[in-house]
């Protein structure tokens, strides 16, 4: 499987990265070289085989459905780039 | 006492006991040799105020009769754990800025177990590299060097840092994670130890996460009982991460009896990659000698699935990593890109990550986005995960077996000179990882233990591999290795 420009160009868009035009055929040849490394995974017989989702046999904790923090509105804005009036701002969403 | 950097957690624990020296002392020791190491770029981030407060505070514990064996210790921290209102950036410039509101757990657990912290470790950026090279801060040199050569060798990585300041005493002791080697190979590139614990061991929240799945933290320290010392004062059930084991953590230094009689230590065929350069085999084959010696019995083990790890792992690696790096959007912390006119938020996303990610970063992101992508989702990820499964697989029976450890080279090499994969392909950094990654994927416990040098001087490393939670064991095995290696090499201070 290679990778084209193409590809390249929708897989930086997904990853929302922005590549300059002229550098998109050189990352297609780097991840087409990476993806071919991944063949190998082809030559195993994984018939009947789960994916693995967890290394420990281990259910995950519960604990009960409560609060247990909040109200620290300045902390979590200490280091944004961009907050006002106790928000996130961001470039204009909705027109 | 004369050079107080020298002394190890163990003999320091002795000395600050019998009032022979303090922490402060201590901490002044590491602070002016730190002062006088920037060469070597270990350091990126000095907290010499923290350092010394809590010092102090340190020396009342011990004063008062009541410390923890870890009280008082100088200690470096890797970049990637967030340390309160301290820079902690994972080594990328996309966190330039960010001042954590809040500890990591296991940096918790050190400071309450009484430790110093010295500042903050270079790494690769994100923990993603080999060879400490993907840093925003620059490359962290080794202090080792190849005979009379000037020639800056890499420390290893991603824990490039954390094993360059150990090696050079510029701390007793420092952290590291691994999510493929990222201790255990710069544990090995500089004649230190390094232990990677079974996942859940050691909290992740608060540590910037790459793969959830295979990352964890662990000790980087100068001897085996440093690392059994300072892995218990980490390890312990968190709330706040729900994959931690809620199982208690047992005295680790009292498990280091040096016996290992009636051990079968296995040792895995498939390790034995053609090409293996001889010194590494002869170092692999001289420590299975020294394990026989101590009364282990050696016995051939076949883990059929070893050759399909690496692939495996760059798929679920990058896959997680892409969606855990999902965050960095240049809005609730660290770097944004500056705007055009007209940018709107797509834009500030694809400027910012552009801008705010390295080279590898952008790589492994790119590749995971693609392996779980429509269409692609059940040919790379699912079947990746598949494997995994058979290596896990393969590691349950050996264990079932009778087999208590596993005895492998820790690298396929010693340590590179900086710069001399800049033309290799990305393929080629990573077969680094090729002995360590599989203890990641099926979530086992991993040390790394200096066993030798090689003709040009450097050291070389030997792994262990232990069960499921069997850490004491592995560590009282490692403790064996490393006296009947006998390694006691310093790299001669050029820096």
């Amino acid at each position: 499987m290679s990778i084209d420009i193409d590809t390249a160009r929708r897989v930086a868009h997904l990853a929302r990265i922005a590549v300059q035009e002229d550098d998109l055929p050189a990352l297609a040849q780097e991840l087409s070289g990476i993806l071919t490394f991944m063949e190998q995974l082809n030559e195993v017989d994984v018939t009947g085989i789960e994916p693995m989702t967890g290394v420990t046999p281990m259910r995950l904790k519960r604990r009960a459905d409560v609060v247990t923090d909040g109200e620290m509105q300045d902390r979590i804005l200490a280091n944004a780039p961009d907050a006002r009036e106790g928000f996130f701002a961001v470039p204009k969403v909705v027109e | 006492m004369s050079d107080l950097t020298r002394l190890t957690i163990a003999e320091a624990r002795d000395a600050l006991r019998k009032g022979e020296t303090t922490s402060v002392a201590l901490t002044e020791a590491y602070l002016s040799a730190i002062d006088g190491a920037g060469a070597l770029n270990a350091f990126v981030h000095k907290t010499p105020e923290i350092a010394l407060d809590q010092a102090r505070a340190a020396d009342a514990r011990i004063a008062a009769g009541e410390a923890p064996a870890l009280c008082g210790m100088p200690l470096g921290i890797k970049d990637l754990f967030c340390t309160k209102g301290v820079a902690s950036q994972a080594a990328s410039k996309i966190l330039e800025g960010f001042r954590p509101e809040y500890e990591s757990t296991v940096t918790q657990n050190l400071w309450d177990a009484g430790a110093v912290m010295l500042g903050k470790l270079n790494m690769d950026e994100f923990a993603m590299g080999s060879s400490n090279e993907t840093s925003t801060y620059g490359n962290a040199v080794n202090p080792w060097r190849r005979g009379n050569e000037d020639t800056a060798l890499t420390p290893g990585g991603s824990s490039g840092g954390s094993a360059s300041a150990v090696a050079a005493d510029l701390c007793m002791a420092a952290t590291g994670t691994d999510t493929g080697g990222s201790i255990r190979q710069p544990a090995a590139f500089t004649g230190i130890v390094g232990i990677k614990p079974t996942y859940g061991r050691c909290s992740r929240w608060g540590i910037v996460a790459f793969a959830s799945s295979l990352d964890q933290a662990g000790p980087m320290t100068k001897t085996v009982r440093d690392a059994a010392i300072m892995l218990g004062a980490m390890s312990g059930h968190d709330p706040k991460d729900s994959t931690s084991a809620d199982i208690p953590v047992p005295d680790f230094e009292a498990m280091l009896t040096g016996d290992i009689r009636g051990k079968t230590i296995g040792i895995p065929k498939e390790y034995r990659m053609e090409g293996m350069p001889a010194e590494i085999e002869k170092l692999w084959a001289d420590g299975s000698a020294m394990l026989k010696d101590a009364g282990a019995e050696i016995v051939e083990i076949s883990l059929p699935h070893t050759k399909y790890a690496l692939p495996a792992y760059y798929v679920i690696a990058p896959a997680e990593a892409s969606s855990n790096l999902a965050r960095y959007d240049g809005v609730r912390y660290g770097h944004r890109a500056k705007l055009g006119q007209g940018d709107g938020i797509v834009q500030m996303y694809e400027k910012t990550r552009a801008e705010g990610f390295g080279k590898e970063v952008q790589r492994r992101v790119m590749i995971g986005t693609y392996v779980l992508s429509a269409g692609f989702y059940d040919a790379y990820y699912n079947r990746a995960r598949k494997v995994r499964a058979l290596i896990k697989r393969d590691f349950d029976e050996v264990f079932a077996g009778g087999v208590d450890a596993i005895l492998t080279p820790a690298t396929p090499s010693a340590a590179f000179g900086l710069g001399e994969m800049a033309d290799a392909d990305p393929v080629a950094m990573y077969l680094n990882d090729v002995f360590t990654v599989t203890v990641n994927l099926a979530g086992l416990p991993g040390i790394s233990v200096p066993a030798g040098l090689d003709a040009q001087g450097l050291p070389l490393g030997l792994q262990l591999i232990g069960q499921p939670w069997g850490e004491g064991d592995l560590l009282n095995t490692a403790h064996v290795l490393e006296r009947a290696a006998g390694f006691v090499s310093k790299p001669a201070k050029w820096w």
